[in-house]
């Protein structure tokens, strides 16, 4: 049973089209991950799946409801922890879930509960009466992401929950994260850059570049579409047909100059670097540099998109943004 | 749709009050107005007659110089001649012009930092989150102008002899109404804007006209035509004569006519403006 489903989603803002013709549907109970760059369209396909924007072109349900015509139910069944913190400073955690609540039309009994149930889930109960101006960033975060379960919603969407976190805060959130699907069946919907964190949390990934899939599929299957270890070996230029030699060999799959460097695509990594270098040596080609790389989702995704996420971060001039964004974080 | 407004109008006024230096500088500013332009800039001084000049006068002119100039100032101030007691009344309706603009610009603080967002997601109803801001900045200036006319009243100011329990609320009213119609003017202007500096910007803009061009800080009668038509169109104008008038009443009655008069612009005005910020903030509440 999907969740979600998305039927060519298109959003153009002007002659920008940030997210383009996206098709693809979400599992219940599962955790999904959209991973791409700053300006990928991430954030723009989570605001039209919580109605705050409407698409385009295309067309999309949550829970079976159109965002566009179903709207007000679709708000119901929808939490959205948005990617800057909007708790309010000046009130208390306890003041600002029970903010939330009255939004959600909790009855203040019930809420009085899950209020307390949530700010123990992420480990703010001690903290809960005290001014949020006082929090940390981390703590800031879980108190966003407390406020998003008020109302027991069936989807949570997560725009880059750990932002901004130091390692050890993101790994709690992991954590948190996973505990809200396995002990309360919630679909989550999260966006990310960061590799490790889709990697860890999410059952399948959906790569967004320029505001199109690239690639949908659970890490596992990502990295092994790859098609084993990739070496990365610098040595004196090869002749071609020193190349196709490399190229014959049984485990080698594919040659690539990239830079100073060969990439050498094999199905074995650890067996076939002794073997191509005792064939390099024979060629009399002295080596520079070895590495070994095991496919990861870095891989995958310059494989698809074809820049590595280091060399995309912060070009689309979002750099400032962020940087604001990082302070309020940091408090 | 009343349990979200009221949630809503409490978050904001709790912000208010937990912030109590905002409140000390919401105070402090109309009290150095008041300090500077009622008692340093005070206009009756510059109407009396020095003694030393005075007595040179024929005896039969010295008794009636004071009760001429008496009578001019009453004139121009609109029943007292104290300068101060003219303008602190005005000052109470320039106090919901600061408010009314300090609740537009906190819609876009809102937007920037992604609180509206967080509101426009809830399952709420839009006009809810409009009228929680009207609210609340009208209770907001409902409570400081009580402050200011505490305050006023302990720096001199002198209320008519017939002042009681109904003209006070009819202060309060008059207030409230203006109130209600500033906020919803700011709201609308500010609604759609983005960045702070454009909301300072029409803020500054709208700011100086609306409390100069009126009756509020200095008497309308001595304007230039133009100006004295802008400012009978300014509605500042029309709640600070009506608070003057209630502050002033007198042994000699209330001008019943012209207070109807004033009441009948700040209601429609009020109205106008409310159903007005309501269907533009809507709109720019509305999805893109």
């Amino acid at each position: 049973m999907y969740v979600i489903k998305t039927d060519k989603l298109t959003k153009r803002f002007g002659s920008l089209v940030a997210v383009d013709h996206v098709s693809f549907t979400v599992e219940e109970g599962e955790i999904f991950g959209f991973l791409g760059p700053n300006g990928a369209g991430k954030t723009t396909t989570i605001n039209m799946l919580t109605t705050l924007l409407n698409p385009t072109e295309g067309s999309a349900t949550v829970g079976g409801l159109d965002v566009e015509k179903q709207d007000g139910k679709v708000r119901k069944i929808v939490g959205l922890v948005p990617q800057d913190i909007t708790v309010d400073d000046d009130l208390t955690g306890m003041e600002n879930m029970m903010l939330q609540s009255r939004l959600y039309h909790v009855p203040k009994d019930v809420a009085r509960e899950r209020i307390k149930e949530a700010m123990s889930l992420v480990g703010l109960t001690d903290a809960a009466n005290r001014r949020v101006e006082t929090y940390s960033g981390g703590m800031r975060k879980r108190l966003e992401l407390a406020e998003g379960l008020i109302h027991y919603p069936k989807v949570l969407f997560l725009d880059e929950p750990t932002l901004g976190l130091d390692v050890q805060t993101r790994v709690v959130m992991w954590d948190y994260i996973k505990r809200l699907r396995d002990e309360h069946k919630i679909t989550i919907f999260l966006t990310t850059h960061y590799m490790e964190e889709a990697d860890v949390l999410c059952d399948r990934i959906a790569i967004i570049d320029h505001g199109k899939i690239v690639a949908l599929d659970t890490p596992q299957n990502l990295k092994d579409s790859l098609g084993g270890d990739v070496i990365e070996l610098e040595f004196d230029e090869a002749t071609d047909s020193q190349i196709e030699t490399l190229k014959t060999m049984p485990m080698v799959k594919d040659v690539k100059k990239i830079g100073e460097a060969y990439m050498i695509k094999v199905s074995k990594g650890e067996k076939a670097l002794p073997e191509i270098m005792e064939n390099l040596l024979k060629m009399k080609l002295r080596i520079g540099k070895v590495s070994l790389v095991k496919p990861s989702l870095d891989q995958v995704y310059l494989e698809y998109t074809g820049r590595s996420l280091r060399e995309t971060r912060g070009e689309t001039g979002e750099i400032w943004r962020r940087m604001r964004h990082m302070r309020r974080v940091r408090g | 749709m009343i349990g979200e407004t009221i949630a809503l109008t409490r978050r904001e006024i709790k912000k208010w009050l937990k912030n109590p230096f905002l409140l000390f500088m919401m105070l402090v500013q109309p009290v150095i107005w008041m300090g500077l332009f009622g008692k340093a800039l005070n206009l009756s001084s510059f109407v009396s007659v020095p003694p030393e000049f005075l007595s040179q006068l024929p005896s039969e002119l010295q008794a009636q110089v004071p009760d001429l100039l008496d009578q001019m100032l009453r004139e121009t101030f609109g029943g007292t001649t104290d300068y101060f007691t003219f303008m602190a009344a005005g000052m109470l309706s320039v106090v919901v012009l600061f408010t009314a603009m300090f609740s537009g610009m906190s819609v876009v603080w809102d937007r920037r930092f992604g609180f509206l967002n967080k509101l426009l997601v809830a399952p709420i109803a839009r006009g809810s989150i409009v009228l929680a801001k009207v609210l609340s900045s009208v209770i907001r200036s409902m409570i400081q102008v009580l402050l200011i006319f505490g305050l006023a009243f302990a720096f001199g100011l002198q209320v008519g002899n017939a002042f009681g329990v109904l003209d006070f609320l009819g202060v309060l009213v008059a207030v409230f109404l203006l109130s209600l119609g500033l906020t919803s003017l700011f709201l609308a202007v500010t609604m759609r804007i983005k960045s702070h500096e454009t909301v300072i910007a029409v803020a500054n803009l709208l700011n100086l006209p609306l409390t100069f061009a009126s009756n509020a800080l200095f008497p309308v009668g001595q304007m230039p035509p133009w100006l004295q038509t802008v400012a009978s169109l300014n509605p500042i104008s029309y709640a600070a004569d009506a608070v003057r008038s209630f502050i002033l009443h007198s042994n000699a009655g209330l001008d019943m006519a012209k207070i109807a008069v004033d009441f009948q612009f700040l209601i429609g005005f009020a109205l106008i403006f409310s159903l007005i910020g309501i269907l533009v903030a809507r709109t720019g509440l509305r999805k893109g």
